[in-house]
């Protein structure tokens, strides 16, 4: 059963076609995993064994009575899990806050529906960043997950939970989100492939709201292969997202097996600065070699503007995340403050003890930004700042086919290198979120290990709609290479 | 300020109208009035984590529709904002609405202040109308100690509609108002129901030295949901600010609220307490984009505006500008109108509207009925003047008739008139011999009335009609035996 563990999407797929194991078998292997090295990691919040067995059992039936419908699809059967902030019925979804810790969802979020519509096996779910706030997962109001490579640094966030989850073969796939760099910087800091789709690809219904304007789901998976297939469920327009974009349905594999030859890669003068570590540059080096290789060409590329990423999207970011978390006021759900006088004490209360540092500190950053006298100043202008990075990546996209860089400055840190300096945190996000504010896709994928042997992961930048490219080209790498086969030796 | 100083009132109204749309502006949920509390609140309604609004387009046609009647100009962009507050009627902490680019923008209302000679003709002009979401209601009587929240009512949809401060005093307020009410219920936006809070305005009051160009510092007074409550909290507002100024005391900006039971208004909030709402665009909704193709298609489904029908109805039927403007005063009056002039004829329709404006509007404000309660239809008032154009009936006996009718005497059949008028021998004698027997017997027995009149006396041959008629008790018609009396007394 241990190839079980390393095994892709299209091996599991396969094997449960050919009966050579059950969902229900399948699921408890993993569930056994979870059991064994949950304790240690912390990735998952949330199991309910029975109710992920009665799942797999009714995915058996399902390939069972329908084998057609297997065909339409082949995850069928397969076990993943969802990070906490996409609602799950009848499962606890936190978000990573004590605000929500008793909050028990009465509905499905629309990527847990196709998901699970597809007959995917949720197996629990996984912590985060409080309210996707964080690079460390260090936010997280259940103690911090921990690194599968090395226990005593960050898996990165905020969807920490799933890239270590993935990384310790606890799980074969898991849901992630994006605001910053939250799929991307994880799956570099584990050595996962994870993908953040165009603005608008994937229904943001069910999904906690932290920035509405920069939220997109997507897949966090061992290989671009995998999360080819995991999008091609998710994705999809759903009426009930204004922001939903309604455009016929893709095939994202459709061009997985595409040769690279011709393929022009950007590399933006901005993205190979100063800032990045010595160890990751030359894995990020080295995979650009590998592609000249494969028969693909680089230019470079100006993104002039992408210096004021950061600090546009600490502006935009906290202002959605002020109002959106207004919600959480102890009234209808959530924490409630055990003991109040009055209405007012009853809100500073609730939300006091609800909600963790980081969390508090945006909310203020948030109501800042936006209060009168000051929105100009901070929250327009940011949104200026925002359409002129889009604007560069208009004009980076007439040179090239996708644009490339590191994904991270460095690899994983210890726990607490940078928690108590907020700046330093939010600089861990310096090459993804540009990619969110203009409302591109973007990949990491593992290109090799920098100190302390920790993976590094490269970053695809690809243009708006183009997921299928993005993931072409990363497959096309990972058929040379191996990196994304690599499996810590701690969970082995 | 002396005490002699002239004051000018300066009134602006904003106006909440519930829109008749089937569902809430940003969720499924029904919104109809009285269900039982928080059987109408959906996940989005209670804002659970992960929900998303999804813009209703009724509301928007709604919107269109207002903007279209009211001659303003609907945006082809425009932007749905958050603003941003507590309160435990408000599930999401703020409330969607629209700020700095609302969906209508301008436009007016002709109003008429006061009756008869002394109406005055006004045009109050509006800055804007825009879509937003109502909140919950709060509960504090049943729960002792404690609120109750109904979330019934949050997200259904609004178009608050805004004034310029163009209205000088309460009459004028008062006014307004009402033509906005008949206006949005004409063109079937709201249903106008006040009581259930489908219709309520606040109204922005402040005082100026007469001649002054500056505004003075005006205090808004909050959730007037009646029309004499209107008058009565505007009334003693700018009692209050006048006495205020005169007193040596500045007006301070607030918020005021009416209590009917004193007829005062008492400050709910300081300026210096309002709220910094943040508004910001709400990043879960896209622009609003109207196209024109989307204005066209909703103008060619709006019913003719209360306007355009009055100029039709001066036009076409020869009616007086102010009877006009009466029969469009409600679309329910006008719907009468119209359907009782298809009934008997246009050659008919000032009878009809002197019949709708006199006898029917006398009984309906007597009985406190509106029009579409009236025990008599518009096809069984259109059979009762037609028995007059044809004189079948005099115009007094129809009077009688109507009376019978306005009883129930003839039941919801169409041709009530025709019935009452045989049952009762209500018919009008037309045969000249008859009324020539009946006139020769009046002469006869009223010879000192005969003298009178050729002396010269007018009266008198008033006194001779009047006997015919008595005669027959009103039966005979009266122009035939005025003729055939003159002719007799060889006038």
């Amino acid at each position: 059963m241990s190839d079980l563990i390393s095994s892709s999407l299209r091996e599991l797929s396969a094997a449960l076609a050919a009966k050579k194991v059950s969902a229900v078998e399948l699921a408890a292997v993993f569930l056994d995993r979870i059991e064994k090295l949950n304790p240690t990691l912390n990735a998952f919040i949330a199991l309910d064994r029975a109710k992920t067995l009665a799942q797999a059992q009714a995915a058996d039936e399902k390939r069972r009575v329908d084998a057609g419908a297997t065909a339409n699809s082949p995850l069928c059967g397969i076990p993943l899990a969802h990070k906490d902030i996409f609602c799950t019925r009848g499962w606890r979804t936190s978000c990573g806050s004590q605000m929500l810790a008793n909050f028990v969802s009465p509905y499905d979020a629309n990527v847990v529906e196709k998901l699970t519509g597809a007959g995917m096996v949720t197996l629990g779910k996984l912590n985060m960043d409080e309210f996707a706030m964080g690079s460390s997962n260090e936010t997280s109001y259940f103690g911090p997950v921990k690194n599968p490579w090395d226990v005593s640094r960050v898996p990165g966030g905020s969807s920490g939970g799933s890239a270590a989850a993935v990384a310790a073969r606890l799980t074969p796939a898991a849901t992630g989100t994006d605001t910053g760099g939250s799929i991307r910087q994880p799956a570099a800091l584990c050595g996962l492939t994870g993908l953040k789709p165009t603005y608008g690809v994937v229904s943001r219904y069910g999904m906690i709201a932290f920035a509405s304007s920069l939220d997109q789901g997507g897949p966090m998976a061992k290989s671009a292969d995998d999360c080819a297939l995991l999008l091609n469920a998710m994705a999809g327009f759903d009426p009930r997202d204004s922001t939903s974009l309604e455009r016929p349905a893709e095939d994202y594999t459709r061009d997985l097996e595409k040769p690279l030859a011709g393929l022009k890669i950007g590399l933006p003068k901005e993205f190979f600065g100063d800032g990045m570590d010595a160890d990751v540059r030359a894995a990020v080096d080295a995979a650009l070699a590998e592609y000249r290789k494969l028969g693909a060409t680089t230019v470079e590329v100006r993104l002039p503007n992408s210096g004021l990423s950061v600090p546009a999207y600490y502006v935009i970011a906290p202002a959605e995340a002020s109002s959106n978390l207004s919600r959480f006021d102890g009234v209808r759900y959530g924490h409630r403050a055990p003991e109040y006088d009055d209405l007012t004490e009853m809100y500073s209360r609730s939300r006091a003890q609800g909600f963790g540092a980081e969390v508090k500190r945006r909310i203020l950053i948030g109501t800042y930004v936006l209060s009168h006298g000051y929105y100009d100043a901070y929250y327009l202008k940011a949104q200026k700042i925002r359409r002129l990075i889009a604007a560069d990546f208009v004009e980076a996209f007439k040179q090239c086919d996708v644009i490339m860089g590191p994904t991270s400055p460095s690899v994983a840190f210890a726990f607490g290198a940078k928690s108590a300096d907020p700046v330093q945190m939010y600089l861990s996000d310096i090459y993804t979120i540009s990619t969110n504010l203009a409302g591109l896709p973007g990949m990491s994928l593992p290109c090799g290990f920098g100190n302390n042997n920790m993976p590094v992961g490269l970053q695809i930048i690809g243009n708006w709609f183009g997921e299928a490219k993005m993931l072409s080209v990363a497959h096309q790498y990972q058929k040379a290479t191996d990196w994304h086969t690599r499996m810590p030796e701690g969970v082995k | 300020m002396s005490r002699t100083t002239q004051w000018e009132v300066v009134i602006g109204l904003e106006t909440h109208a519930q829109l008749q749309t089937k569902s809430k502006i940003f969720s499924g949920s029904s919104i109809a009035f009285g269900a039982a509390p928080n059987v109408q609140a959906s996940a989005v309604d209670i804002a659970l984590p992960g929900v998303l609004p999804v813009l209703n387009r009724e509301a928007v046609v709604c919107a269109i529709k207002f903007g279209l009647a009211v001659g303003a100009t609907i945006a082809p962009r425009s932007v749905f904002a958050r603003k941003n507050y507590f309160y435990p009627d408000l599930p999401k902490g703020y409330q969607i609405s629209q700020f700095e680019i609302p969906v209508v923008l301008g436009g007016g209302l002709a109003i008429t202040v006061g009756a008869g000679d002394t109406a005055t003709e006004k045009f109050v002009h509006l800055t804007r109308a825009h879509l937003e979401e109502d909140a919950g209601k709060s509960l504090h009587e049943d729960f002792h100690g404690r609120t109750g929240i109904d979330l019934n009512r949050a997200g259904t949809p609004l178009l608050e509609i805004v004034t310029e401060p163009d209205m000088r005093s309460s009459a004028e307020a008062v006014a307004y108002a009402k033509a906005l009410h008949a206006l949005v219920q004409w063109i079937g936006i709201c249903d106008g129901n006040m009581q259930e809070g489908s219709f309520r305005c606040d109204a922005n009051v402040s005082v100026r030295p007469m001649g002054q160009k500056e505004f003075g510092t005006r205090r808004e007074i909050k959730n007037l949901n009646s029309f004499r409550f209107m008058q009565q909290a505007i009334d003693f507002e700018v009692h209050w600010q006048i006495n205020e100024i005169e007193e040596g005391r500045a007006i301070q900006q607030a918020t005021v609220l009416f209590d009917p039971d004193t007829g005062e208004t008492r400050s709910m909030r300081s300026k210096e307490d309002a709220h910094d709402y943040r508004y910001f665009p709400d990043p879960d909704l896209l622009p609003l984009e109207i196209r024109p193709e989307w204005i066209a298609e909703v103008k060619s489904g709006m019913p003719e505006l209360p306007q355009a029908m009055q100029a039709r109805f001066q036009a076409d039927y020869g009616l007086s500008a102010y009877d006009a403007a009466s029969l469009v005063a409600s679309r329910p009056m006008a719907d009468f109108f119209v359907a009782a002039v298809a009934e008997a004829g246009a050659a008919n329709a000032k009878t009809i509207a002197n019949w709708i404006m006199g006898e029917l509007a006398a009984r309906l404000n007597k009985t406190d009925l509106p029009v579409e309660a009236s025990p008599i239809t518009a096809v069984q008032l259109a059979g009762l003047i037609r028995r007059i154009a044809d004189n079948t009936i005099s115009n007094n006996i129809a009077k009688k008739v109507f009376e019978a009718m306005w009883n129930g005497e003839g039941g919801s059949n169409n041709n009530a008139a025709d019935q009452i008028i045989e049952k009762q021998g209500l018919k009008q004698i037309t045969d000249t011999a008859a009324i020539e027997a009946l006139v020769d017997e009046v002469l006869a027995a009223n010879q000192k009335s005969i003298e009178e009149y050729r002396a010269g006396k007018e009266k008198a041959f008033n006194a001779l009609v009047g006997q015919a008629m008595k005669a027959t008790k009103g039966k005979a018609n009266p122009q035939q035996v005025t003729d055939l009396l003159k002719k007799k007394l060889g006038a």
